[in-house]
């Protein structure tokens, strides 16, 4: 019954942000950053163990583990880089918010940059 | 998680305090005082959230092996 739990904690959260923003709209954004990490929390164990269902499947499948490796890592940073983008447009800072979106965006390429390579280079193999 | 839920009262609860605090030594005349109250107030939450933010940060990099 995890998801009551995650269900009640989020209406106590919100009840008092609510509460809270009125008079002191600083802890409220505070409030609200606690809120999440504490749900995330309570799901990333699941997730974890979805990873590894998924590696098995990858390994028994024969895929490179390296590919996997960087998709699992590029999953990661969308995750933490959402998580603070939504927090800071919460709290009003939407260009922070961007150029967290912007940062992330780079470094998932930048991580990519592997993979399209080694797609890249399949190609020109196969055309003559 | 009994910690997770219990780190969310007490937030809300130095929120609350720290407001009606404000409320009080703003009639009782102490304004600078009450800014003081506010910042420590906000400096105690923001240390909490900091160290949950930590935890949070490396069960990801744990969960998805980013290094």
């Amino acid at each position: 019954m995890d998801v009551l739990q995650i269900v009640a904690i989020g209406l106590i959260a919100t009840v008092l942000i609510v509460v809270v923003r009125s008079q002191r709209p600083e802890l409220a954004v505070l409030l609200s950053v606690a809120a999440g990490v504490i749900i995330f929390l309570l799901v990333l164990g699941k997730i974890s163990s979805i990873m590894d269902v998924i590696k098995e499947l990858a390994s028994s499948a024969g895929i490179n583990m390296v590919y996997m490796g960087t998709i699992l890592k590029i999953i990661g940073i969308a995750y933490i880089a959402e998580f603070g983008a939504q927090i800071c447009r919460d709290a009003g800072e939407g260009t922070i918010a961007s150029k967290i979106e912007l940062a992330a965006k780079i470094l998932i390429m930048v991580l990519a940059v592997p993979i399209v390579v080694a797609v890249l280079t399949m190609l020109i193999k196969l055309v003559p | 998680m009994v910690n997770g839920i219990d780190l969310i009262f007490k937030i809300a609860g130095v929120g609350i305090l720290v407001a009606v605090l404000n409320t009080i030594l703003k009639q009782a005349g102490k304004e600078e005082q009450g800014h003081i109250v506010t910042l420590a107030g906000l400096a105690i939450v923001f240390i909490w959230v900091i160290q949950l933010l930590a935890l949070l940060f490396d069960q990801v990099k744990s969960v998805f092996k980013l290094f």
